[in-house]
Order: structure tokens, then sequence, then C-alpha cells
């Protein structure tokens, strides 16, 4: 059986899914046995270096770029997977949508209790930083996305039976267990 | 008299109960309740601030910040963007120089959008200071807001050409018509009220009336048609200190108005209803919620009730029956349509937030300060009165076999003739149109925004019948091949609403969009699934509409339409309907305007998306990573 390539990617989120892949522990010796990682973080690879069969996606689009490295994925992954809360629904960072941005930054960087020597009260706007969306977008309002896990962070259990049901394209088991929250 | 001496030493006892009242009459005389209000208020009455916050900010016509002197609620029901409200609104918001939902700067006019006034017939509409004002046109605009200038009152700014009948009544003095267009068995002048009353009441048990409702089998009026003497059997069965006889006359259904005309003209006949009901029921407490839309009729009902009283048909020993005492009390709204459902109801005329109760227990066996209550519509407690007058078995000439005798119907929209037409059950469509004068008929929208549309195509080719199962309305909108539908419970029950579209009317666009908004407005936001569902429906529609509408997107709808089954009340299980039964009576409207052959489609688009951003940052999004195939719009 041909590896299976794996990319993935962290959006408006905060590395906390890609630490639940890491959570599975000693597995990631098998896994490294069924697949190939591309474009990630893992590796630090940054462009696609060839065509990936499954796309994981952490975190919604909050800004410009977030949305175009989304699309990037689209565009070179046969399956797209949002991983855990902020890809699915936005989460924690679409806590801002229905603030106006222009409150959003000066909260951020002029009065903030926790904005310090900004005494020229500068917001940031180099041209090289990526412009904020109006509101956080769960990664399914841009693209179109495939499978859904989640969790916040996911199980590392589910990312497992997930990725290994995808691999071996075998039905996925979802024990009770993995999907509860509570 | 200062607010604070009018809430140490005010009329109402310092009773929680009557937090409504209290609030009414600061709001009237202040303009506004300020915190200050709120605060002195919850330490008067015992109860917590946050509860008076609560209330205060339920309510659309409360106001914690101070509002302008002269205040123009203008109506946003469709009927009203039909006959021209973007040309007057925006005459408004010329002339008072401020826009909607904003006090002007100087502080005499603040303009507001609210809900359906009850005044369909006569659009478009406005409340200013609790007058209503028909028929505005940008012109007649321009002279009222010189007049409110010139610092004229409201009663001033009328032409002293009131409404028919009692709508020139000196209580009333208001420029609405009755439009009544067709009288049958209860808009009959044949019957001299309180007859009954004096005459016949003591020769009945109380047991004989519910026995003759029940013959009769009267169902309520309101739009769900609960057998009337069934509701009065279980009142009387439940034992309480006392019992309560509720009418309902909260009604905010968009394109009903017929409880306000019957509270003009047949207010005696409806306090008549009551009595006889609390007399069947064994009730001593009477109360009529009315909404504050109506409240320009506040002084001449409570004048018809001081009249009753003189008259003793109010009081101890009525009807000269010994130990019947019963008296009524007016209750207002402040402007809340969920206040309709009665839990809703019971809890707003406590004092409280509208939001509907969990049931059971039913208001029968534990309602209004936990006494059995019997709540009844405006129409039901009317109907009544005349089939006790005449009996159950001349009643039963009336109507089908399945739903007996006449339904009061408001018609409005696309017609030469809309007004109140009372038709017996059984009428079809087809002659609701003929006898309004409609032509070129699209859809006829049965039974308000929560109803159903119907219209000239149906979707034909769908096979519907699987997602009938599930979908039950309390109306609907109707397509030409159901014109000769009858209005009945087993067809289409109705509480009497029907808005009349013709040919030019863009159904999803402007109808459909405007229910939608109804329903994101009115959401009482209890249940999640009503207040959030119909927003995300509404952008699903938007989507559709904007040309980036997939298949997938209908189905989406139907299926989401489904979770909100699961809300508490009927305003959250029915906020789905008008996108519901558009799509099943008007599947080729989403048909035409999805892309058939495209398979995924967000709608997502980066420049509307950023556009916000942009006016602060002055420069477009740059892409130099890495590029991908398709070049974004802004590079």
């Amino acid at each position: 059986m041909n590896k299976k390539i794996i990319a993935t990617t962290s959006l408006a989120g905060c590395f906390g899914c890609h630490m639940s892949i890491l959570d599975i522990d000693e597995r990631i010796l098998d896994l490294i046995e069924l697949v190939e990682f591309d474009k990630s973080p893992i590796d630090d690879i940054k462009k696609f270096t060839q065509p990936v069969d499954i796309g994981i996606i952490e975190g919604g689009c909050c800004n410009s770029e977030n949305t175009q490295i989304l699309k990037y994925f689209r565009e070179n992954c046969k399956i797209l997977v949002s991983l855990g809360e902020c890809a699915i629904m936005g989460g924690l960072p679409a806590m801002r949508n229905g603030i106006p941005i222009q409150e959003c930054l000066n909260e951020a960087y002029l009065d903030g209790p926790t904005v310090q020597e900004n005494h020229e009260h500068i917001i940031p706007n180099d041209e090289e930083l990526p412009l904020l969306l109006d509101k956080v977008y769960p990664c399914h309002e841009v693209v179109k996305i495939d499978y859904f896990l989640p969790g916040c962070p996911p199980r590392a259990d589910l990312i497992w039976n997930a990725l290994y049901a995808l691999i071996t394209e075998n039905p996925m088991e979802m024990p009770y267990e993995v999907v509860k929250f509570d | 008299m200062t607010i604070k001496q009018e809430i140490n030493q005010n009329a109402f006892g310092n009773d929680k109960n009557r937090l409504m009242d209290i609030l009414l009459s600061i709001n009237e005389t202040q303009g506004y309740i300020s915190r200050k209000n709120m605060l002195d208020l919850s330490q008067k009455l015992g109860i917590s601030m946050a509860q008076v916050q609560e209330t205060v900010s339920f309510y659309h016509f409360f106001s914690s910040k101070p509002r302008g002197k002269y205040n123009i609620y203008l109506d946003n029901s469709i009927t009203a963007v039909m006959n021209g409200r973007a040309e007057v609104k925006e005459a408004f918001e010329q002339c008072c120089e401020t826009s909607f939902g904003n006090v002007s700067r100087d502080g005499l006019f603040g303009l507001f959008n609210t809900s359906c006034i009850g005044m369909n017939d006569q659009e478009p509409a406005a409340i200013i200071n609790n007058k209503i004002f028909t028929h505005l046109t940008p012109y007649r605009v321009k002279h009222l807001v010189e007049d409110m200038r010139a610092g004229k009152t409201t009663d001033e700014l009328m032409y002293e050409n009131f409404g028919d009948g009692n709508n020139a009544d000196p209580d009333v003095k208001s420029m609405v018509s009755n439009h009544i267009r067709k009288k049958s068995i209860i808009l009959k002048k044949d019957y001299i009220p309180f007859t009954f009353l004096t005459t016949k009441l003591k020769e009945y048990t109380p047991g004989d009336i519910v026995a003759e409702i029940e013959a009769s089998n009267l169902r309520g009026r309101g739009g769900a048609g609960f057998p009337t003497g069934m509701k009065w059997r279980f009142g009387r069965r439940t034992e309480g200190k006392h019992r309560v006889i509720i009418c309902n006359a909260d009604e905010g259904e968009p394109g009903t108005f017929k409880d306000r005309v019957l509270l003009t003209e047949y207010a005696d006949l409806v306090f008549e209803g009551m009595v006889v009901a609390a007399y069947a029921t064994g009730s001593d407490i009477g109360l009529l919620y009315l909404r504050y839309e109506y409240r320009y009729l506040l002084k001449f009902l409570n004048r018809k009730l001081t009249e009753m009283r003189k008259n003793h048909f109010l009081g101890q020993n009525i009807g000269g029956v010994q130990g019947f005492n019963f008296d009524i009390r007016i209750q207002s709204g402040a402007g809340a349509y969920v206040c309709g459902e009665e839990s809703a109801l019971i809890e707003s005329l406590e004092g409280k937030r509208g939001e509907p109760r969990d049931k059971p227990p039913f208001p029968v066996e534990k309602g209004y300060l936990g006494y059995p209550t019997i709540v009844n519509n405006v129409e039901t407690l009317a109907t009544a009165v005349k089939i006790l007058h005449h009996g159950a078995e001349w009643y039963a000439g009336f109507g089908t076999k399945d739903s007996l005798g006449t339904k009061l119907l408001s018609i409005s929209g696309d017609c030469r003739f809309p007004g109140i037409y009372e038709v017996e059950w059984g009428t079809t469509i087809r002659e609701i149109i003929a006898m309004s004068g409609a032509e070129n008929v699209q859809a006829i929208q049965v039974g308000g925004p929560s109803g159903m549309m119907i219209g000239m195509k149906d979707a034909g080719n769908m096979d519907n019948s699987e997602l009938m199962k599930w979908y039950k309305p309390s109306g609907m909108m109707i397509a030409e091949k159901f014109f000769d539908r009858k209005l009945s419970y087993s067809d289409l029950p109705t509480g009497g609403s029907i808005i009349i579209f013709n040919n030019h009317r863009d159904l999803l666009g402007e109808v459909v969009m405007n229910f939608m908004d109804f329903f994101i407005e009115e959401s009482c936001g209890s249940c999640s699934t009503c207040r959030n569902m119909p927003i995300i429906m509404k952008n699903k529609l938007r989507k559709i509409l904007d040309g980036h509408g997939i298949r997938k997107d209908i189905y989406d709808l139907l299926n989401w339409g489904k979770v909100l089954k699961a809300s508490r009340c009927g305003l959250g299980q029915t906020a789905g309907n008008p996108v519901l039964s558009s799509i099943f009576h008007f599947r080729h409207l989403y048909e035409q305007r999805i892309q058939s052959l495209t398979q995924f489609d967000s709608g997502f688009n980066l420049d509307e998306a950023t556009k916000e951003t942009k006016k602060y940052v002055h420069r477009k999004p740059v892409f130099h990573h890495f590029k991908t195939s398709e070049t974004w719009k802004d590079q």
C-alpha cells in the first residue's frame, strides 16, 4: 500500500489540536508507517510538494491570509478535515463576532488593561499584515469541508480512529467515550 | 408630581405583579425608565434590580435611555412595505433629521421601527405618542413633522376626520377605520349586548353553559383552535382560591386586526362574553390583556367597564345570581408578539418578561398567580355570547361539519377592499379573492407569517408528502392550485390573517425576508433554536437570493426547519414557516435562483468580508507567500 500524504495547518487556532495529534503517543510510530507528511508545521514544509490525500485544518478564518491558505489547501487536498471547535464553529476567536473591528483593535492595542508602552498609540498596519475579516468564519463557510472532528481539542483517540479509518478506507470507530465532552 | 413621588405613592399598591403598570406610567410621563427609577422600584417592590431590568429590556416600547418628545413607531409589516413604507420612512428621516433607531439631536423626535401594529388595511401606519396615524404619505409626513416642530399635541396633529363608528368616540378620537365589509352572525347587530346576562343567565347553571358551548363545538379563534367548552370545563374542575378569566387581546400576528375592530365596535359583547365565561367557570378575576399598540382604546374600554359596573353587569351578584362576583381589569402590554402565547401573556400580566412557561402545568391548572386560568381570544368570547343567546343548534347551521360557525378574517394586501370579513367556515380561497376584489393573485398568506403561503404555481414535480408529515403549520402561503381549499380546522386553519400578494411582488426577497425579520425581532430569546435558527435560515435565503445558492441549500433549509420544532412555544415552532411553506408551494422560485450545476458555493466573498477593515487600514491584503490558481478579486 502506498503511503497516504497528509498536510496540516493551524489557522485561527491555538495549536491545541496539533498538540492533540501528538497525543497519540507511541502510535505516531504506527502512523509514520502509514503516512507521509507534506506541508505541515510538524515538519515545517511551507509549500505543497505533491498532491495531498488528507488535509487537516485547525482553526477558523479570522483574516485574509487564513482564507487564502484554506483555499490553497482545498486546491491541493483530496479530503479536507475540520479539526476541533474553532475550525468547525469559529470557537473562542469568534467571540469577537458582533464587535466592530475598530473596537477590537482599540482594545488590543490602545485601551486594553494589558497594553503597555504603546505611547504613540500605534495600531500595527504594516502592509505584510493580513486584513481582519468582518467576523471569524468557520472553515466550511469558506470552502467545502468533507469531515468534521469535534472537540476542544478533539481527543487523540478520536483523531487516531478517524485518520486510521480514512487511511485504511474503513468505517470509523466512534465509541461514545471519544465524542462526549462533559 | 415627580417620578420619585409617583413611585413612592403609586396607585398600584407597591404590588410587584403590577410592575408593568408602574413601568408604563413612568415611561409615559418621563419618556423613559432611568437606572435610578429601576433602583427605586426594586427597593420599593422588594424585588431585585435584575428583575426590574429584565422586564424593562424585554418590551419594545420601554426604553432605558431617553427617547424623543415625539416618538414615532413606524410599522414594518409586509403590507406597509407594499404600500410605500420606504418613501414614508425616508420622509421621516429627512424631516426629523435623524435615522431610524435613533433620537434626533434636539431630542424632539425618536424614530423607531415596530412590528405589525394591527393596521394592515390602512398602511403605512405609525404610532406617534400612543396615537395611530394611518395612510401616511411623504407629503403628510412633512406636515406632521412641521406641526410637531411647532409644538402641537398629538390630538392637534390629527385632522378632525375620525374613523367610522366608535373611532370618533370622544374617548377614542382616532383616524383608524373599521372597514367592516361582510357581516354574519357575530357582527350583525341583531343583539342588544347584556340581554343574555340580564334575562337568561340565572336560568342556567354554570354546567349548562359549559354544556351548551361544548355542544356548539366552538373552538378557540386565536389560531390554535382548542375547544372552548373543554377549556372551560377543565378550568372549572381545577380547585383554586380564585379562578381567572383572561381575554387575550394581544393580537400580534402580522395581518390580523379583527380584535381591534371587535374591541372598538363590539366591546360590550366581548365583556359580556368574559362575564359569561366567568360564570361558567366560577371565576372572580377578569383580565383583558390589551396590546400596547391598541392603547388608544384604553380610555374608551375603561369607560365601558365603568358603565358595566354602574349597571351591575360587574361587581356583586351579577345578573341576579347570588354569589356571582366578578370584575374586569384591563392590563396594557408594552410591545411583544410572544405575549399572545397564553403562558407568556400570564407572565407579562404578573409583571415579568413575556417568556412562555414550560407546560404542563397548563394555565387551566396553574395560571395567573398560580390560580386556574382560562385564556380566551376576543373573538371566541364574543362568539360564545351569540351562541348562548341563540342556542347551539342554531349555531350548527353555519359552517362545515368539523368547523361550525363563522370566522372573522382580516384581509389585507393587494386587493381593492381590505378589511374585516365575517365568513362561514368552509369558504374557499377563491371566494375570498373574489369578495376582496383581488386580481392577478400570485400568492395568499393564510394565518400570518407563522402560517403558510399559497400561490399560483405549485412545485408540482416535487414530492412533499414525506415532509408534510412533520410540517404542521397554523396556516399557510397558498399556490393557485390550492385556491379551492377551504378555511376550516381540518384543511386551512387560520387565526384570521389573510394577506394577498399579486404577480408583481417578489415573494422571497420581499415577503419571506420581511417575515423572517419579524421572527428574528420578536423571538424572546429563551430557546436557542428560535433565537438562532431564523437568523441562520435568513442568511441562507439571502445567499440563495444573491445567486450563491446550490441545491443542498434548499435541503438544508428544509432540514433546519425541523430543528425549530424543539422550541418551547408556538413562535419558535413556526418561525421557519415562511421559508418552509414558500419552499413547499413556490419551489420553482428557489430552483430558478440556485446554480443547478454547482456542487459547492459557500458564498464567501473576501472583498465583502474585509470591507470594514479596509476602511481603517487603507490598503488591500497582500498575498505573496504562494499563489492559488484562482486569483482573488483584490489582487
